[in-house]
């Protein structure tokens, strides 16, 4: 059985409000693993990031008793079979069919999301990002059907427990409400799609997410313009 | 106790059905093949079962419907007896999707688009797609297969550098991987694409050049518009 905290054995090369760390950071808690966390300066980066993630030169990277893992999807599912005994919800089902379905529903998330998320953020154009926005509309109202049928009434997609999809759809969760500002449109609205606004409350109000999520909307708009300038 | 019959409605000449087809017969899974016609109007059983994508491949088992390749490899190693297609550590497992996601958002456009466009475009597509290659070609750590002495699930993802690749390079008159640049991998390709287990389902090398050949302006006009939209 592994052993609970990690030991010290495990650092998070990250930037605050990347979806794709704050995701590992929520299955850490989820899992109530201890770990190092090194901010990276996405402009500077580090000789550890970029020996640990020579591919792709990109966040999250976890280094886990010296051995990097890369791919935010890879390292949450990394987490939750090598930490199977530490605690808190399986995050993936032990089905096999269930399993396929949150795999499914969590490439359809970065695919259908995760696009127009980039293209929100880096695009120069106004009507670029406006039709991105209404991409991830859509993907939410196909989403909002998957919620229905994967949580089969309870309160996430992993059931009772929050579950794979969960983590990945709810890292986007604090750039939604800064797309309301950025962009001017409520990409996640109740009157659209009532069941994923609940679960959006309910996720980054959750013990693992809550202080990860960003929730400064004002302070995500600057740190990007800097990133960007 | 038996499993329900397992069927998989793909289309000839897919490089994503064949995929499922090859974790299928790799796990040793009997399985009833639906074919679709890529070109042609999509069957209702298609969009019913895949609503979401529209697309092929598609595993049922047992009136459960699971799309997308790998997570239908995923889902075969899991539900199945049989060998094992991922590997059992799990760091290594770790490897082997990082480096199936690699080949899915990195490698395959640049390494595609090498074979299909022509003229001056072509040779930026190919500089990058190479170079992406001998990082992939470098997991291959002298072994047979990314899997080890077996196919695995890496090899599955792998599955259109070798039987596609060769047709297209063939079809188009072009050489892009050269022997000397990459010799792990044409090695590989040779030994994928022979491989024992695999011989149920690989596709017959004429029948995939006739398919390229009948196919080819459409492929070119695909491309075409890809190239525009950059």
């Amino acid at each position: 059985m592994a052993a609970k905290g990690g030991g010290g054995d495990l650092k998070l090369l990250g930037v605050w409000d990347s979806p794709y760390v704050n995701r590992v950071q929520i299955v850490l808690n989820l899992k109530g693993l201890s770990y190092e966390y090194v901010e990276e300066d996405l402009l500077h980066k580090s000789a550890l990031l970029l020996e640990s993630n020579p591919v792709h030169k990109k966040v999250p990277v976890l280094i886990h008793g010296g051995r990097p893992i890369a791919e935010s999807q890879v390292i949450v599912q990394y987490l939750v079979e090598v930490f199977a005994g530490a605690g808190g919800p399986s995050v993936l089902p032990t089905d096999p069919y269930e399993r396929a379905t949150a795999r499914f529903w969590a490439a359809f998330v970065d695919d259908k999301v995760g696009s127009p998320w980039h293209t929100i953020l880096f695009a120069r154009e106004a009507e670029e990002k406006a039709g991105a926005a209404a991409r991830i509309v859509t993907a939410l109202e196909t989403l909002e059907g998957a919620f229905r049928d994967c949580s089969r009434g309870r309160g996430y997609f992993g059931g009772d427990g929050i579950g794979f999809v969960d983590v990945v759809l709810g890292s986007y969760l604090g750039w939604f409400k800064v797309f309301e500002k950025m962009v001017g449109v409520r990409v996640l609205d109740a009157a659209r799609t009532p069941l994923l606004a609940a679960w959006g409350e309910r996720l980054a109000a959750a013990g693992p997410a809550k202080d990860v999520l960003p929730d400064d909307v004002d302070k995500v708009i600057e740190f990007l313009q800097a990133f960007l300038d | 106790m038996s499993s329900p019959p397992v069927k998989l409605i793909g289309f000839f000449g897919s490089p994503y059905a064949f995929r499922a087809q090859a974790a299928l017969c790799l796990k040793g899974v009997p399985y009833e093949l639906l074919l679709e016609d890529l070109f042609g109007t999509k069957s209702d059983l298609l969009l019913k079962l895949n609503p979401v994508h529209k697309k092929v491949p598609v595993l049922l088992h047992g009136g459960r419907a699971i799309s997308e390749s790998l997570v239908i490899a995923e889902y075969i190693d899991e539900a199945f007896d049989g060998p094992p297609l991922l590997p059992t550590d799990p760091y290594d497992r770790a490897m082997a999707r990082f480096w199936a996601d690699f080949i899915e958002n990195k490698l395959t456009k640049p390494f595609f688009m090498a074979h299909w466009v022509e003229g001056g475009a072509r040779e930026r597509f190919e500089k990058e797609g190479l170079e992406l290659l001998s990082l992939l070609e470098a997991q291959l750590k002298g072994k047979k297969f990314f899997g080890g002495d077996r196919p695995g699930y890496l090899d599955i993802a792998a599955s259109a550098l070798g039987p596609w690749s060769s047709a297209i390079q063939e079809v188009m008159g072009v050489t892009v991987v050269k022997e000397d640049g990459h010799p792990a991998i044409v090695q590989w390709a040779k030994d994928y694409s022979s491989h024992e287990a695999l011989k149920p389902c690989i596709p017959d090398r004429e029948k995939l050049l006739a398919y390229f050949t009948e196919n080819l302006e459409r492929y070119k006009t695909a491309v075409n518009t890809m190239l525009q939209q950059q």
